[in-house]
């Protein structure tokens, strides 16, 4: 989209503010309106929270902490490339941006699997939204959450779920990226701005682990 | 009024001119230049605005003559043709719903931004012109979406325009249209106020510092940071009201906090009143300042007190709640940051009338629909200051008070800005002079029929007729504590059939205009920003080459030069020049 826009017009028109481009302004712009979709998530989950204080679940008892403190690990990581692969397009190291664009997207898409098999492990014991056979809540509840409120799960689901749609876009992106790589088309202004994205999205998860998952 | 044809050194060479010319459909329909995409914005704002219009006078019968047929349109309702209870709820939902989000909010935002912004800053288009297109046709999908609720099992929306659970969580499938329509319509909004702030801050013409921008293109500035922070906010709350509705879960309603949803939803709603009247206020100030031949009054104060009230518009939301049970600690704070607004919006009305002291006022259509913003906005405004005081509040909370507050604001606001604003670029839109004659008939018509239609509902809300009741008359078998209001309320109803017949007038004069209109020259108003150094239309691109800027956009009546105004690009001799500096210098 902004290489559409920068070939339309002539570079003498930008000008040279807080030394960004106008794409990596727009990014940030977005990032900024995006944490704030992601802040009235996360407040509605504290809200809920501090509501139903004493009936709320120990999300330890209910949540695999250590497969996702993994999977928090390797998302981590996926930052790390994506740093190499800013360096790389930097020295103008085709082939080195080429390797960590792709690690960084197979970071990604390993995050996105794992969280697929934590989602079914979760239903699969009983700590879902609503059950398809429809029976009472007592009868497929998991034993943790079983008398305790529900809007855990709910909150649960709608946060983490939020969340991994943006790195399935994130992955998507990069994806795209990585192609234009790969056609020769590429800029060292659009590896940064996919980067910039990509670490917000990593941001945006540590909060949520540490808020979800931990307290 | 005067028809200068040419200013002086306006870059005619079109050598520059690279772009290759794009068939029909990509010039009109699925076009990337501002300008299209401003009048698009444009044309889908009115067609709604006889949509939202035809559903508001359909709720004022039913308040009137309950038990009568509707004219003209009665066969589109069930039980003889007169408005039931649950349609009447239909009715006012989707008239609040069309209005703010369908046309004030387009018009404003989209079509004085993408059409004034590029021209204003002196820049060729954009700074993305695609997702300026793909921001404006996600529009026009959300209204279809909408609008489908009609035709859904049950009917469309009828919760009200704020769709509290957990009335909206258990009604018709037409509340999960409205849910989703606003969620793509905030997100066409994202997308053109990332836009607005980016071609903003990067793509001003050399000379055209901060300081130099037009109000309106600073007021849009403003909005988009609302627009931006704001809208994603209600995005999360309607996600989370779609999966209340449809996945069993329960975040607005049994152990959930239906409190939870109003928070999400003012603490967008609450800067969105303001993303509604922000832009006007920028539009009017222009206007004023060009038909009073004088320099804006306090002209950094008038930027500066936009950005407080963007500010304050943040702090603020809980005033809508004040009847929710809140502590009245937090209620009280809620207040008085509320009561700050009317610090900065004072200064603004200070400052316009300042600017309309002493000046040679030149009664355009333009003129007076501004001058109707000023006056009018002081009411809404006044009687914004009532609802902010809690034990006020308590009395007139969902009263029609309220109801004529907020049309005194967005009507007597926000859309005699729009006609000002509709009426002051309308030459440069469509090379066309919209007609005078009609345009003062419209004006006039208005204001009158405006202030029948909604003075009166201060005077009933007052008295305690509480809004969204769809039974207010005497009806048989049902007591009525409100009868000896029913004249005040066919009064009401009449006044508002004909403030709807006046618009025709409006749509008349557009479009007889558009192709019979007398032809506009560059520049009708002897205004002084750029874009009326450029052809009436101009063509794609806009500037060739870029304009150099030398002073700010109010220079009227300089004594630097013989006519009264200093267009923003015409270089004055060396001498003029050093005179120039040191009245700046000296602080004029």
């Amino acid at each position: 989209m902004s290489s559409v826009a920068l070939a339309a017009h002539p570079p003498s028109q930008e000008k040279e503010i807080l030394g960004v481009s106008s794409g990596k302004m727009a990014m940030w712009l977005f990032l900024g309106s995006d944490g704030m979709s992601f802040m009235g998530l996360i407040a509605a989950y504290v809200a809920l929270r501090i509501g139903n204080w004493g009936i709320w679940p120990d999300p330890t008892k209910v949540l695999a902490i250590d497969l996702t403190a993994i999977n928090t690990f390797i998302l981590i990581c996926s930052s790390v490339t994506m740093v190499k692969a800013f360096a790389a397009s930097q020295e103008g190291n085709v082939g080195k941006l080429k390797q960590w664009l792709f690690f960084t997207m197979l970071g990604g898409a390993i995050f996105l699997g794992v969280q697929v098999y934590e989602y079914s492990q979760l239903i699969h014991h009983g700590v879902k939204l609503w059950d398809s056979a429809g029976r009472p809540a007592a009868e497929w509840l998991h034993p943790a959450i079983q008398g305790h409120s529900t809007l855990f799960t709910a909150t649960f689901y709608a946060c983490t779920c939020f969340h991994g749609f943006h790195v399935l876009s994130g992955v998507v992106y990069l994806a795209f990226i990585l192609i234009g790589v790969m056609r020769g088309r590429w800029t060292v202004n659009r590896i940064e701005i996919v980067g910039l994205y990509w670490h917000f999205v990593d941001l945006v998860w540590i909060v949520i682990f540490t808020i979800i998952y931990l307290f | 009024m005067s028809t200068t044809t040419s200013t002086p050194h306006v870059g005619e060479t079109h050598a520059e001119h690279e772009h290759h010319e794009p068939g029909l459909i990509g010039r009109y329909i699925f076009s990337k230049d501002h300008k299209v995409i401003g009048v698009q914005f444009l044309f889908t704002g009115l067609i709604f605005l006889i949509l939202g219009g035809l559903l508001a006078l359909a709720v004022r019968w039913r308040i009137a003559w309950p038990t009568s047929e509707v004219p003209l349109f009665g066969k589109m309702l069930d039980d003889a043709g007169t408005v039931t209870g649950s349609e009447y709820a239909v009715l006012f939902t989707m008239h609040a719903s069309v209005m703010i989000f369908f046309v004030i909010i387009p018009i404003l935002v989209g079509t004085f931004g993408n059409f004034v912004i590029p021209l204003h800053i002196g820049a060729r288009d954009m700074a993305f012109p695609f997702l300026n297109g793909l921001s404006y046709w996600m529009m026009p999908l959300a209204g279809i979406i909408i609008l489908f609720g009609f035709f859904v099992e049950g009917g469309a929306a009828a919760a009200g325009w704020t769709s509290y659970p957990p009335l909206s969580v258990i009604a018709s499938n037409g509340q999960t249209c409205w849910c989703i329509s606003l969620i793509l319509v905030g997100t066409s909004s994202i997308m053109g106020s990332v836009n607005y702030i980016t071609t903003i801050i990067k793509m001003r013409a050399p000379g055209m510092t901060l300081h130099r921008m037009s109000l309106t293109v600073w007021s849009i500035f403003i909005t988009s940071i609302l627009v931006l922070f704001g809208t994603p906010v209600l995005t999360s709350a309607l996600i989370l009201q779609i999966l209340d509705r449809h996945a069993g879960t329960t975040f607005f309603s049994h152990d959930g906090q239906p409190l939870l949803y109003q928070h999400l939803f003012w603490f967008y709603s609450h800067p969105a009143v303001y993303i509604m009247i922000l832009p006007a206020m920028g539009v009017v100030s222009d206007v004023l300042s060009v038909f009073a031949r004088k320099p804006i009054f306090g002209y950094r104060a008038m930027a500066y007190s936009m950005v407080g009230i963007s500010g304050l518009g943040y702090i603020v939301w809980g005033h809508h709640m004040f009847q929710s049970g809140m502590n009245p600690a937090l209620g009280t704070t809620f207040m008085i940051s509320t009561m700050l607004i009317a610090l900065p919006s004072a200064v603004k009305t200070f400052n316009w009338l300042g600017t309309l002291w002493g000046g040679n006022i030149q009664f355009t259509t333009p003129m007076l629909n501004a001058l109707a913003f000023v006056s009018m906005f002081v009411i809404g405004g006044l009687s914004g200051i009532f609802m902010a005081a809690t034990p006020v509040d308590i009395h007139i909370h969902d009263t029609y008070f309220i109801v004529g507050h907020i049309h005194y604001v967005l009507f007597g606001g926000s859309l005699f800005g729009v006609f000002a604003g509709v009426a002051f670029w309308f030459p440069k839109m469509f090379g066309r002079m919209l007609n005078e004659t009609l345009g003062k008939i419209h004006f006039i018509g208005t204001f009158i029929t405006f202030n029948c239609t909604f003075f009166p509902m201060h005077i009933v809300g007052a008295a305690g007729m509480p809004r969204r009741y769809a039974a207010y008359a005497v009806e048989q078998g049902t007591t009525n504590t409100w009868a000896h209001l029913q004249p005040y309320n066919e009064f009401m109803t009449y006044s508002a059939l004909a403030l709807g017949a006046f618009q025709i007038l409006l749509f008349v004069n557009i479009f007889w205009s558009i192709f019979a209109g007398k032809k506009a020259p560059r520049n009708p108003w002897n205004a002084n920003t750029l874009e009326w150094t450029l052809p009436s239309p101009p063509v794609h691109g806009n500037f060739f080459p870029i304009p150099e800027v030398y002073r700010g956009p109010y220079e009227y009546s300089s004594p630097l030069v013989a006519e009264d105004y200093l267009p923003q690009s015409r270089k004055l001799d060396p001498e003029a020049e050093e005179k120039e500096r040191r009245m700046e210098a000296e602080g004029h």
